[in-house]
């Protein structure tokens, strides 16, 4: 049977037909849908999300040692937090084979930096695949869990965004049972106290030497032999794009299999090559390694090494040809920034906050990064998952010791918190600075599309779980004055924010309430009941002030001509944040 | 033949993501090779959206270049000026005459601007349809994509694909009528 999947759900039927029987993530985009499409193996899959991507790959070596097929999923800065484990999991090597895949974000879609996550494969001495569509996702699972078992050694599997998401035709297979093997305690291979790991790492040594012999004899490394003017080594979707300007004008060495390199294959394409072109998204792995090997070849003097490549880079930076356009005035476009969702709970809650001078905001990385943008602009800055109240901490810290009036408040969302911001609060208040802490808690994981977490009282595939009370656990951490509040209600919102700096101690306040476009749970529907309906503007009150505007809500807009507010019914779910803005109560909810 | 190229934009929630998942799902089991492209994330809160399917013999690259796409759907018409160097300037453009504001628009900052339409009809040769007033008459708003899916099968010659059961597999069991009537609205639309 064929099948039109993206990257991602291919990696989950491989997953399945590769006998994979537990896998763990963080949502991250592009990666989410690989653990969300797993999950729907109930039956032979245990998939879970974890609540960072450290734990997901940890709760995947165990898995591993116990003696199953493993897999852990992130996006690529996702791998910095897994590092640690990552490391060292390559010097004991695994018992049922085990796959790590990063996602990368080439051109920075949806992510804070651009990282190369290839050279994670050589930093950490384990073999690296690189899949170009969606077919090879699937199939390289398969692949990836012989070379671990037979190596004995975790395997990085690197896609990109446009693996990851791109649709490509995909031939559905069976699912391979592999079982379990049987696990026998063998402390000279997990137990990594340095007189073990010493002797481990030799062995990393001779397993890489190994590799490079596999590395040159598989045929995920293949040539396509054609003129031998140009030859182009490439890999990842730099393939199909090389593909798509050359098609088989060209000679090819297309690399599945990118660490170690297959250098005797390498060298033998580059021989009967008169131009060796290195064709790579982002920095120059490969090329580097060929260079170092002595081998001549032309990279990035000719491709750039940021932002996401594509056909056309390639073609104008290669051959120097451009297709044709239309060409046309286009100043009067638009951009359309992505905002807060109308009846999004953080509104109000950053409207507030916007109003307080003399504060610094340390955001974090969800939905309510939005928060920073216009006309709301409440936010200094957002460096990492986690990072908000631990970097706002230091600044508070500074402030202090140099007698500035500066306060700092650190946003964080829920799922961020339990992320590695139960940390960051715990530093908080063990080094005891007046730092506001304010859990955006919308009851979901939002921005990557609603994934459960430890907080929701459900678990990946459905379960009903224990739903971790976020007010207890911050008060459990040594914070004491914490406060859950209503963020719909401004006037609560301004007087939680006011009592925080009134304080000389750590604070945290908790706004609870759920995202405006989950799918509300009967726990949900219990505790917020059924709110949504739709304000309206009374055009004959409306002085046309524009202060419900200011609120940056989508749902609203001002009528330049008769110089009044006007709402979207379609959009609005009636929040009540411009009725409370309005100083002339023109705008109230219908109905009710 | 040669690769075609399909470049459905708009703005997020307008259903562009569905509209392609039927126009793939119809072109492999007519048997071409298909490859669809898109990108999700921030954007999709109320920012600007692409969907990209491309489809021949066999397809490489899943995105489509400047100055590529064989057809550009819009639906949203200022997205149709934003994705227009998209296009070949010997393709079609199939455009939405509907508008939805932006922030600058929506802070009373700014007018829409005008004369977009005529912009691209002086450009490339274009088919402009009222898609949402089309959508209202069926009965259902939502159906704006499925009217602008109509007119681009329309436009690729593509009629004798069975587009209907690619439908029924993609749209919920109690909207399949009103969704082929949408359809074959703009199937209709010249």
């Amino acid at each position: 049977m064929r099948k039109l999947l993206t990257g991602n759900e291919a990696v989950a039927q491989g997953a399945y037909e590769a006998g994979v029987t537990f896998a763990a993530a963080y949502p991250g985009t592009p990666s989410t849908e690989i653990l969300e499409n797993i999950a729907e193996f109930k039956k032979d899959i245990i998939a879970e999300w974890a609540p960072n991507e450290k734990v997901a790959l940890e709760s995947a070596i165990g898995a591993s040692i116990a003696g199953a097929r493993s897999l852990a999923a992130m996006k690529m800065v996702g791998v910095n937090v897994a590092a640690d484990p990552l490391f060292s999991f390559a010097y004991t090597g695994v018992n049922g084979g085990m796959l790590l895949i990063t996602a990368d974000d080439p051109g920075l879609h949806s992510s804070q930096n651009e990282q190369d996550n290839r050279y994670y494969a050589k930093f950490a001495k384990i073999p690296m695949i690189e899949p170009s569509d969606s077919q090879e996702s699937k199939d390289m699972i398969k692949v990836a869990m012989e070379i671990s078992e037979k190596f004995d050694t975790p395997v990085l599997m690197r896609m990109t965004t446009r693996v990851c998401h791109s649709k490509s035709i995909v031939e559905i297979g069976e699912r391979q049972e592999v079982g379990k093997k049987p696990y026998v305690k063998n402390l000279a291979k997990y137990d990594l106290m340095p007189a073990i790991s010493r002797k481990l790492r030799a062995q990393l040594n001779g397993r890489l030497k190994e590799l490079e012999q596999y590395s040159n004899e598989t045929s995920l490394n293949y040539f396509e032999w054609n003129e031998s003017k140009i030859g182009i080594i490439t890999s990842g979707i730099a393939y199909q794009h090389t593909k798509e300007v050359f098609e088989d004008t060209v000679s090819y060495l297309k690399l599945g299999f990118t660490y170690p390199l297959p250098l005797m294959k390498i060298r033998e394409f580059a021989t009967k090559m008169e131009t060796l072109y290195i064709v790579e998204e982002l920095e120059p792995y490969l090329e580097e390694q060929i260079k170092q090997a002595g081998i001549a070849c032309i990279g990035k003097e000719k491709i750039p090494n940021m932002y996401e490549l594509n056909p056309d880079i390639i073609a104008k930076s290669l051959i120097g040809t451009e297709r044709q356009r239309v060409q046309y005035d286009s100043a009067s476009i638009a951009s359309r920034p992505p905002v807060l969702c109308a009846g999004c709970p953080h509104r109000g809650f950053f409207y507030e906050l916007s109003k307080i001078r003399n504060v610094m905001v340390s955001g974090d990385i969800g939905c309510y990064a939005l928060g920073g943008s216009a006309p709301l602009s409440a936010k200094d800055s957002a460096i990492c998952m986690g990072g908000a109240p631990s970097i706002a901490h230091g600044a508070q810290k500074i402030f202090n010791k140099f007698n500035e009036n500066m306060r700092v408040v650190a946003t964080i969302g829920d799922s961020t918190f339990f992320h590695t911001g139960i940390n960051s609060i715990m530093d908080i208040a063990y080094n005891n600075s007046n730092t506001i802490t304010c859990i955006l808690d919308n009851r979901i994981t939002g921005m990557t599309g609603h994934q459960d977490h430890p907080g929701t009282g459900f678990t990946l595939q459905g379960m009903p779980t224990k739903a971790l009370d976020i007010a207890a656990v911050v008060k459990a951490v040594g914070i004491d004055h914490v406060r859950v509040i209503n963020p719909l209600i401004l006037s609560t919102v301004k007087s939680a924010l006011e009592w925080a700096l009134s304080l000389d101690e750590p604070s945290v306040i908790i706004t609870r309430w759920p995202c405006v476009l989950k799918k509300q749970s009967q726990i949900d529907k219990n505790e917020f009941g059924n709110y949504m309906s739709t304000c309206e503007v009374k055009e004959e009150k409306c002085i046309g002030c524009k202060l419900c505007i200011w609120t940056g809500c989508p749902a609203l807009r001002f009528d330049k001509g008769a110089r009044k507010a006007k709402i979207d019914p379609i959009q609005c779910v009636a929040c009540q944040i411009c009725v409370q803005v309005c100083p002339q109560k023109a705008i109230s909810r219908v109905g009710k | 033949m040669d690769v075609k190229n399909i470049l459905l934009v708009g703005v997020g929630g307008q259903g562009t993501i569905l509209a392609s998942k039927i126009l793939s799902d119809g072109l492999i089991t007519a048997g071409y090779d298909v490859k669809m492209s898109k990108v999700h994330g921030m954007a999709q809160r109320g920012g600007s959206v692409s969907t990209q399917v491309r489809y021949g013999k066999k397809v490489y690259s899943p995105i489509i270049g400047k100055g590529q796409a064989d057809i550009l759907v819009a639906f949203e018409t200022m997205e149709a000026l934003r994705w227009l160097e998209y296009m070949n300037p010997r393709g079609t453009a199939i455009v939405n005459d509907y508008q939805i504001p932006f922030a600058l628009i929506l802070m009373g900052q700014i007018d829409y601007p005008v004369g977009i339409l005529e912009v691209i009809q002086q450009k490339v040769k274009t088919t402009v349809l009222k898609a949402a007033e089309i959508a209202v008459q069926l009965g259902n708003a939502k159906t704006m994509n499925i009217v602008l899916f109509g007119a681009l099968v329309k436009a690729m010659s593509l009629e004798n694909i069975d587009w209907e059961q690619a439908i029924r597999n993609h749209v919920k069991a109690k909207t399949v009528d009103i969704n082929l009537e949408a359809f074959h609205a703009g199937l209709t639309v010249t």
